[in-house]
């Protein structure tokens, strides 16, 4: 063991454990604070006690908002994987005239109209149509947001699928819309899948949008809520916000970690194309 | 049952491609029947024109006296085997056989029985409850043709059947593909870029290249005298010799020995032409002292084939390949004459079999 | 579509004539059905995303105020508001803090933590590299809204764990130093998609490239150097585009200091939010956003073209 690897050894460790550390600290208290009774900003060993979780219970729209994130979630999955899986596979299997250049539009279109970009015109737009505080409406928006990216990854899915079983079903008879029923579907399950958690992870954190369009504070999802419980009404409340904080998150990791067992599911980061 | 026939069959691909150009074929009922080529000659898209998945630029397509070229695939009465037999991952053994009868609105216990009918006579009993992907790739092919069987259509058609075989089972399911296509009695129409395969299975086949059929005929036919020198070259385990030489009288002059004219091409020669001389490897007669008409050199390379040799000779500036039989093999570096059959060989003028 | 008459050469698939009439994709669906497929998404795509994007760059030309006589009555201005915007100093002070945020966060923070990230655990398998990565993934994969107090809560001045832990009691982050706050919140949030990036990339560089190097004698660096870089260098600018491209548009900065103290964290975002939500100058607002949309166009058809021409 020569001094440079032992040196080398140790350099690696030191910056591991910094990189550790800056990724670990910042998320201490969420899981201190909320089995702390009188939680305050510092981390402390937590004396285990539910009452914050009862606090969270009684709070009345601490829950209600959790139920709100799930509707928007659903909704905004449902439609998105519909819509973008019956596109995806009307793109990769038909030659329609101006393809290429169809999703060439999608692919700029989605990463132009940010929520950023949006904001001003679509709320102008729910105000002149009276559409604020409408949750279908909400779900909509959220949809035309998703889909571009959605037909892309679908379509990519569908593209790498063997024609085959569908021209083998064809051959026996089928009709189109048989086949879609029995062979189709069946074999993009998993694309659907993932299509359909991405979906629900997006829109469950997502701010901007619900906070723009929806003024009812009943109707208002967790992203919102969580926002309203540290920046309304002076003193900010570290009970509910850590133990809230903590309910609104534990679904979204839930989510990442049974898809990633289930199908392994690492992203690329865009690599694979 | 029923006969196929191409008339004039033209597929032209968007962008000018021709891949298929004015085929005529008829291929009688019941026979067993091969599509031949390397890569791009149009084979596979000749197939798939047959079924339907491919619409025909110009020509027709007859199935059983019935003009199907208008017809949608669904309605051809043809059953195809894909070349990843495209069995149905989500389904059973069951389900994938049943399932054209399911199109065709067969009651659900009436097809399960058939299904399980047609299954056992593949072999394929105790697999009827597994899924496709617990399968192995010979019990896969056999589902895949049970699946054609149940629909007791009137023409087969197999994309490449055996490809997906490893090399020992391929051997095995050609004898048991050829087997059971006899006792069906179905006319088959098989696509294959193997060449022993075709000749071992088909009845006739047909030799394709670029969208072109440059032979039809029976595997004897097509192996014995091929029409031309790309079909010669295609044909056969050991490459055919194919060697130019000159007219000379009565004899050929080829690669600066003399050979007698082959029996087919006799009186149909003119002094002084430039020919191609083919003879197959397997149709020489090797000795190690000279002989009278036959191709003389030294030997390069021998080559192990099992029970024979391949023998490569230099001669002159060309190579000259013969097949030995074990124990008569030359050392490299002898002397070799190899003597062409002359009810084998064969003569080509500008590529095209002369006789 | 042709008729009957054509001569075969010229028909293409899909035409009538003396070849079928019928469709030749996979499950014979045709071009109607396929539209009839399609529709829906366009449908919805067109409403909710196009015609928001053509709407403002309309808002961007009237003086539409959210109360007001101008909301009931708008009037046509003409480029009053692009002017207006250029010549407001409140906006060229939210570019050049946007401009801070995504190289702070994005060009440096994020790719140089991703990437080193990345290199250090290319060739572990283990626990260890499944902790880190969890919990970078972690940071990641958070509602913005719990991540942004989480940190709201570690910089407090009295009670914040860091102060705790570098001992400095009393010491007002958010306030005294907004912009290195949330560009440093941003890298902590987002390092997770460079990491993954670059340890794809990593992982496709072929092992006996850097075994050729490292029986040349090459040290670590070297190897860097020479094997690696190279054949990431695509990914390196397409990521960083897509990044910047992304923090630009960020909106959680907001939620960390609401722009603030005085305007010292506006990043465009907040701006545009500012000035038409909570000043209600829509028309305004709009004409910022369509200078947001201008500069997302250019950044993602240069990125659109860089992928192009990589495959």
């Amino acid at each position: 063991m020569t001094p440079r690897f032992v040196l080398g050894r140790i350099g690696f460790y030191t910056l591991i454990a910094v990189l550790l550390a800056f990724f670990t600290v910042p998320l201490l208290w969420l899981v201190t604070a909320p089995f702390t009774s009188d939680p305050t900003y510092e981390v402390r060993m937590p004396d285990f006690t539910w009452e914050n979780f009862q606090a969270v219970v009684e709070h009345p729209y601490a829950l209600p908002s959790l139920w709100n994130s799930l509707v928007l979630s659903v909704g905004t999955a449902l439609l998105v994987v519909v819509l973008a899986a019956l596109a995806a596979y009307a793109l990769s299997r038909v030659r329609l005239p101006g393809r290429d250049a169809l999703l060439y539009a999608l692919l700029l279109l989605s990463s132009i109209v940010t929520g950023t970009a949006a904001m001003v015109p679509l709320f102008q737009l729910a105000v002149e149509l009276n559409l604020i505080d409408s949750q279908l409406g909400l779900i909509l928006i959220l949809s035309g947001g998703l889909l571009p990216a959605a037909i892309f990854m679908l379509k990519d899915f569908v593209d790498s699928t063997p024609q085959s079983y569908e021209e083998s079903a064809r051959v026996f008879g089928a009709s189109p819309l048989q086949i879609v029923r029995h062979v189709v579907v069946p074999l993009v399950r998993p694309g659907l899948a993932t299509i359909a958690v991405w979906a629900v992870a997006n829109v469950w954190g997502n701010f901007l949008m619900p906070y723009l369009l929806l003024s009812d504070v009943e109707k208002q999802p967790a992203a919102v809520i969580t926002y309203t419980l540290y920046t309304e009404g002076g003193q900010a409340n570290l009970r509910m916000l850590s133990t809230f904080g903590l309910l609104y998150s534990v679904p979204v990791v839930l989510m990442y970690l049974f898809v990633s067992k289930k199908y392994g599911f690492r992203f690329h980061g865009g690599i694979k194309r | 049952m029923a006969a196929i026939e191409l008339r004039g069959l033209t597929k032209v691909y968007p962008g000018g491609v021709k891949a298929l150009d004015a085929l005529d074929l008829v291929i009688p009922d019941g026979e067993f029947f091969a599509l031949l080529g390397p890569s791009g000659c149009g084979k596979t898209t000749l197939l798939r024109t047959i079924a339907g998945l491919e619409a025909a630029t110009g020509g027709s397509v007859l199935i059983g006296e019935r003009d199907v070229t208008g017809t949608q695939p669904g309605g051809r009465d043809v059953a195809m085997v894909f070349q990843d037999y495209a069995l149905f991952p989500h389904m059973d053994v069951t389900d994938n056989i049943a399932y054209p009868l399911r199109i065709k609105k067969v009651p659900k216990g009436t097809r399960r029985d058939k299904a399980a009918e047609v299954g056992a006579r593949l072999g394929l009993e105790h697999l009827m409850d597994r899924r496709p992907g617990q399968l192995s790739g010979g019990q896969q092919q056999r589902v895949a043709l049970a699946r054609v069987m149940a629909t007791q259509a009137q023409a087969f058609l197999f994309d490449e059947p055996l490809s997906n075989l490893d090399a020992r089972l391929r051997l095995e399911a050609r004898t048991f593909l050829k087997k059971l296509q006899r006792e069906l009695g179905v006319t088959t129409v098989f696509v294959t870029h193997d060449q022993a395969e075709a000749l071992a299975m088909a009845d006739r086949m047909a030799v394709m290249e670029a969208g072109h059929i440059r032979q039809i005929g029976t595997p004897a036919e097509v192996f014995r005298r091929p029409a031309n020198t790309f079909v010669a070259a295609f044909i056969g385990s050991t490459p055919m010799n194919l060697l130019d030489g000159t007219v000379r009288g009565d004899t050929l002059e080829v690669a600066g020995c003399k050979v007698a004219v082959p029996a087919s091409a006799q009186g149909r020669l003119r002094d002084g032409e430039t020919i191609v001389y083919g003879v197959r490897p397997e149709y020489m007669a090797y000795s190690a002292g000279p002989a009278e008409g036959a191709l003389g050199g030294k030997v390069a390379i021998v080559e192990n084939l099992g029970a024979s040799h391949l023998v490569t000779l230099d001669v002159g500036e060309v190579i000259v390949q013969a097949v030995v039989p074990e124990g008569d093999e030359p050392a490299v570096g002898d002397d070799g004459y190899a003597l062409p059959r002359r009810d084998r060989a064969l003569v080509y003028r500008d590529g095209e079999l002369v006789g | 579509m042709a008729q009957a008459i054509s001569p075969p050469e010229a028909l293409g698939e899909d035409k009538r004539g003396r070849g079928a009439g019928y469709s030749s994709d996979a499950a014979g669906l045709g071009r109607l059905r396929a539209g009839a497929f399609v529709a829906p998404a366009l449908l919805l795509i067109a409403a909710f995303l196009v015609f928001p994007a053509l709407w403002v760059l309309y808002l961007g030309l009237t003086n539409y105020r959210l109360t007001g006589a101008a909301a009931a009555e708008p009037s046509f201005v003409g480029l009053d508001n692009f002017t207006g915007a250029v010549a407001d100093p409140g906006f060229w002070n939210s570019t050049w803090l946007t401009v801070q945020f995504v190289l702070g966060s994005a060009v440096i923070g994020q790719v140089v933590l991703g990437f080193t990230i990345a290199w250090l655990l290319r060739d572990r398998r283990g626990p260890l590299k499944r902790l880190v990565e969890g919990l970078v993934i972690l940071a990641w994969i958070l509602p913005s809204a719990v991540v942004s107090f989480l940190w709201v809560a570690l910089l407090d001045r009295d009670g914040g764990t860091l102060n705790a832990l570098l001992g400095i009691p009393g010491f007002p982050w958010l306030l005294d130093h907004p912009m290195l706050s949330i560009v440093i919140f941003n890298t902590w949030r987002g390092t997770a998609f460079s990491m993954m990036l670059y340890g794809a990339a990593l992982g496709n560089v072929p092992p006996s490239h850097l075994e050729s190097a490292r029986l040349a004698g090459a040290s670590g660096w070297q190897q860097l150097r020479d094997v690696v870089f190279p054949h990431i260098r695509g990914h390196i600018l397409t990521n960083l585009l897509l990044i910047s491209l992304w923090t630009f548009n960020d909106f959680s900065p907001f939620l960390l200091t609401a722009g603030g103290p005085d305007g010292r964290s506006e990043v465009l975002a907040v701006h545009v939010y500012k000035v038409a939500l909570q000043s209600g100058e829509l028309g305004h607002g709009a004409a910022v956003s369509t200078i947001i949309l201008l500069i997302n166009l250019v950044v993602a058809v240069f990125y659109l073209r860089l992928l192009r021409s990589k495959s």
